[in-house]
């Protein structure tokens, strides 16, 4: 596992990796009570790779990734994580682990308590404590400039539009360069034209820092721009699996209805 | 659902679950939480800089409420006793009699009341909306311990604000109360100081300070406890700080109770 936490390789941007596997999920299972939300999944997450998660509100999507990062437990399954597995670590490995990934909330989970320069320092300053104030700052002026969010850094969480809080909250799962970024609706509630721009950052954090990424979305021109694979949750469980341009020429009804073709 | 006995576990779930049931899930999860903030409080490396922060914000948040009201206790309790105590013809016991129940009984339960309220409420809001709109989550994917950064900081920091703030408001309570002296007649601050401070021996001291330890204690565990529980939506974060007040206070008044037993026994 090439696992460093600092990347400074920009000579990697070759084909990725397919032989290694960076998240591998087995027979998934979850409820709430007497609703089953994920009955059996698997599935495996390459080196380098976008993966594209697809299905209805409501199916499990959210739960599947909080499951991954301990947010949530399963009923069973297993799933390994960067060579390690999930829910049976203790408390600095499992530290240790969340330090490589980035995650993405779909609600975007801004401090509320705290400036936009705060909450992006917060990650930074809790995974290492060793970074100084030059780099920190040079940090959050990057990624702000990436999600193009400059003139923000000192406004307060409430005082930013919705889209903006959204970019933001990219911009705080970013600025630690994981090795694994877990998306959840990125483009969600964002015009096309800034929705087209986050489709490029995420391409972009792939490219330079070989990053694996989960991308939750309903967005099909986000999806087109960034999958590599694309898997689709129904009833608990992936329906089908395969690249964008697969699926969409599928026979399958309700695979077919998705895209917008019946 | 087609089969009876899913059915059946689906009514337990959405049915009320009864007084006595509630009762014991409550307190099972206080019993819960206090361990775990116990053990966080034990491990390393403790959050300062939040503690602090914590503090301050404790502090400057109640200080002014806290010693207006402990200064009008001070004026009320004196002119009601006034007419009581002349009627014995004891009235140069005034002072006396005003230091010894401000600062064993009313000083503190007062103040933690008005801190249950304040600082309990607040509490339970801002741990419950973090909940709901997972910014706790958020920190624990930040590889923080939302226990030891958000909880265990808050349960120390009142802890040890309480006491302070009663003895603020024991200050002000006896000012005022020199003030309710003054109405009736010409009594000098530093007569009137030691003559109340004569009276306070060091075992009404010691008890008052260590049961508004206990109360900040309670304030900041019921809150914390109530605002990392919320429910999910928005509507729980008003049921989260609701409910820490209310309970907050409850606890109060009984630890207060079990207080006045202890000394009781104790002296
Ligand atoms: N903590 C929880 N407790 C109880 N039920 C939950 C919890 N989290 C999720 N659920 C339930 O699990 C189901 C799946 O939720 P999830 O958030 O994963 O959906 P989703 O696929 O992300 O949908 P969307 O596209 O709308 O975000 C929902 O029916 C939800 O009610
Ligand atoms: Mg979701």
């Amino acid at each position: 596992m090439t696992s460093s936490a600092t990347h400074t390789i920009e000579n990697t941007q070759s084909a990725p990796d397919n032989s290694e596997t960076v998240i591998e999920v087995k027979n998934l299972k979850i409820s709430f009570g007497s609703q089953d939300v994920l009955k059996d999944v698997s599935f495996n997450l390459h080196k380098g790779e976008n993966l594209v998660v697809l299905g209805k509100s409501g199916s499990g999507k959210s739960v599947l990734i909080k499951c991954l990062t301990e947010l949530l437990r399963p009923d069973s399954g297993s799933m390994v994580v960067l060579g390690k597995t999930v829910n049976s670590m203790d408390r600095h490995e499992l530290a240790e682990l969340r330090k490589q990934i980035g995650f993405l909330f779909q609600s975007g989970a801004l401090y509320d308590s705290m400036t936009v320069r705060a909450n992006l320092e917060f990650p930074l300053t809790r995974m290492n404590r060793k970074v100084n104030k030059e780099e920190i700052n040079e940090r959050i002026k990057k990624v702000l400039d990436n999600v193009g969010l400059g003139h923000a850094i000192d406004k307060m969480p409430a005082e930013l539009s919705g889209g903006m809080r959204k970019r933001i909250a990219l911009a705080r799962t970013i600025i630690v360069d994981p090795v694994i970024m877990l998306y959840d609706e990125p483009t969600t509630g964002l015009d096309p034209i800034t929705s087209r721009e986050i489709s490029v950052l995420i391409n972009d954090v792939q490219e330079k820092y070989n990053t694996s990424s989960i991308i939750i979305t309903h967005d099909m021109d986000c999806a087109r721009e960034v999958a590599d694979r694309v898997i689709m949750l129904k009833e608990g469980q992936i329906v089908a699996e395969g690249t964008l341009e697969e699926l969409e020429e599928s026979e399958d009804e309700w695979i077919r209805s998705f895209f917008g073709k019946n | 659902m087609e089969t009876g006995t899913t059915k059946k576990t689906e009514e337990k779930k959405t049915a009320p679950p009864s007084p006595a049931r509630a009762f014991f899930n409550e307190a099972g999860g206080i019993a819960l939480f206090l361990g775990q903030t116990a053990r966080y409080t034990f491990s390393f490396p403790f959050e300062f800089k939040e503690f602090i922060k914590q503090c301050y914000m404790i502090g400057n948040k109640s200080f002014g409420l806290v010693g207006i009201t402990g200064a009008i206790m001070g004026v009320v309790l004196t002119i009601q006793s006034r007419p009581v105590l002349a009627d014995f013809g004891a009235e140069a016991m005034l002072p006396k009699m005003v230091a010894v129940s401000l600062v064993r009984e009313i000083g503190p339960v007062i103040t933690a009341l008005i801190c249950a309220g304040k600082i309990g409420s607040g509490m339970g809001a801002e741990l419950g909306s973090m909940k709901v709109t997972e910014q706790i989550e958020a920190m624990e994917v930040s590889a923080t311990m939302p226990m030891k950064y958000l909880v265990v900081t808050r349960v120390m920091a009142a802890t040890f604000m309480i006491p302070l703030l009663v003895i603020f408001a024991d200050t002000l309570g006896l000012l005022g109360s020199w003030l309710g002296v003054n109405i009736k007649g010409d009594v000098n601050i530093a007569l009137f100081f030691s003559h109340a401070f004569s009276s306070l021996e060091f075992i009404d001291l010691v008890p008052s300070i260590a049961k508004s330890f206990v109360f900040g204690w309670v304030i900041g565990l019921v809150g914390c406890y109530k605002g990392y529980n919320a429910g999910k939506g928005t509507e729980s974060v008003g049921i989260a700080a609701n409910s820490a007040v209310v309970l907050s206070s409850l606890l109060i008044i009984i630890v207060d109770l079990i207080a006045v037993q202890v000394t009781d026994i104790l002296s």
